[in-house]
């Protein structure tokens, strides 16, 4: 019963904002050989790294304002803030209060925190679109990204020059007219060790061992507070995951492929999502990718594909979507939605 | 089995000498295995034979004929 539709809720714009230190692959200290073998399997050329003063919640701040303009809406229209990430603040109180009030919304706004990542994005749009759907309300922001670089060891050539920081803001609204979106979602918490930063939590409290590196393997170093990710069944995971939740909801809802305009999918490395679009029998023109500009950007990579696509070839038509985010979690969200002529978007850096 | 050492000569082990391609073959010994090699020769056993198959599950292998059970005994 996960498979569903929300309708008469819309997307009316994205903003997405990336700080502007890039750190490049090249620049690695590997070998050329190495360097060119990893760009070539995982696609990723550069990334974007945010400074030890700015937070996803910065990025994200930026980017509702950039779109709020955009739109030319009223603040006081706006009735709900989601924020999905998992770099927040703090561990307490959640970050989308603080956001709420940096962006001088009004109180009566609901705000709560998601704590997903790769399928953030796509979880987040069927949270925020159910509530406005059933409560009745009329404007809506869900904000979502992470800045997962500052949970990255330096020195782990298994993590370091896959991940960049990015946030994203998408407006969401009530119309009547609209055919709203449709989801599949899942889970499978036996692989939560796949990807996980093991202390920090309430399970293993941070202790002074949390920070003692660990040499795990050749071009491995690491502590318990930084990010382990074991590659081999994350990839297993997404090429079996990933085109089994497209095909579900395209059954469900009888979509034919060929009516999709873009299939973008969370942009983990090239040679997964390449896989997974040969799996799903795509045409590789009509699937987008931005891993070679900014890594896997966690939650924003879905609204960050979307937009640099946009900001190179301009919306011409009503566009047809098909999102479908997969990873941490493990956890997996897919969603088929339209985006109108009218559509704002824009790529700003802070 | 021979099969399945085709698709690993082919797919997974491309720069390899088929020769030393065989069931005995320790594949981390082999000059070509890195996390690269890992991930081809997991998406070569989901393409040919529809099965997942874990990191752990390659860890514990030692030969290529080890990863043939593993994928036989999950083909059923």
């Amino acid at each position: 019963m996960a498979t569903f539709s929300i309708e008469n809720i819309e997307l009316k714009g994205v903003t997405c904002c990336v700080p502007s230190q890039i750190e490049n692959n090249y620049d690695l200290d590997m070998s050329t050989q190495d360097i060119e073998k990893l760009i070539k399997s995982t696609g990723i050329k550069q990334r974007r790294i945010a400074t030890e003063d700015v937070c996803t919640s910065d990025l994200s701040v930026e980017a509702a304002e950039d779109l709020i303009k955009n739109l030319e809406w009223n603040k006081n229209d706006i009735e709900i803030l989601v924020f999905v990430s998992q770099t927040p603040d703090y561990v307490l109180p959640v970050t989308s209060t603080i956001i709420q009030d940096k962006l001088s919304l009004p109180k009566s706004t609901i705000a709560f925190d998601v704590p997903l990542g790769c399928s953030g994005y796509t979880y987040g749009l069927s949270i925020i679109a159910s509530m406005m759907k059933s409560i009745g309300l009329k404007k809506g922001l869900l904000l979502a990204g992470d800045t997962i670089s500052k949970m990255v060891s330096k020195k782990d050539k298994s993590t370091l020059p896959l991940f960049g920081d990015a946030s994203s803001a998408t407006a969401l609204e009530f119309d009547a007219s609209s055919e709203g979106i449709k989801f599949d979602l899942g889970s499978d918490g036996s692989g939560a060790d796949s990807i996980i930063v093991k202390d920090g939590g309430y399970r293993n409290v941070i202790n002074s061992k949390s920070f003692e590196m660990e040499s795990i393997s050749d071009g491995i170093e690491r502590n318990s507070n930084q990010l382990v990710l074991n590659g081999m069944d994350v990839f297993s995971f997404g090429i079996s995951q990933a085109p089994r939740t497209v095909n579900k909801l395209l059954k469900k809802f009888e979509i034919d492929k060929d009516l999709i305009d873009y299939f973008i999918f969370h942009q983990a490395n090239m040679m997964m999502n390449k896989f997974i679009e040969k799996k799903l029998k795509l045409s590789s023109e009509r699937v987008l990718y931005s891993l070679g500009e900014f890594g896997n950007t966690s939650s924003a990579s879905i609204p960050i594909t979307l937009v640099s696509h946009l900001n190179k070839q301009p919306i011409l038509k009503d566009t047809n979507l098909l999102l479908c985010g997969f990873g941490v979690g493990l956890s997996w969200g897919t969603a088929q939605l339209n985006i109108q002529k009218d559509f704002k978007y824009n790529l700003i850096e802070k | 089995m021979k099969d399945f050492l085709d698709l690993i000569a082919e797919d997974v082990f491309e720069d390899t000498d088929r020769s030393e391609i065989t069931q005995d073959s320790v594949f981390v010994d082999l000059d070509e295995w890195d996390s690269l090699t890992a991930l081809s020769l997991i998406a070569m056993i989901d393409q040919e034979y529809d099965v997942k198959i874990t990191g752990d599950e390659i860890n514990s292998s030692k030969t290529l004929e080890d990863i043939f059970e593993i994928v036989q005994k999950k083909k059923g």
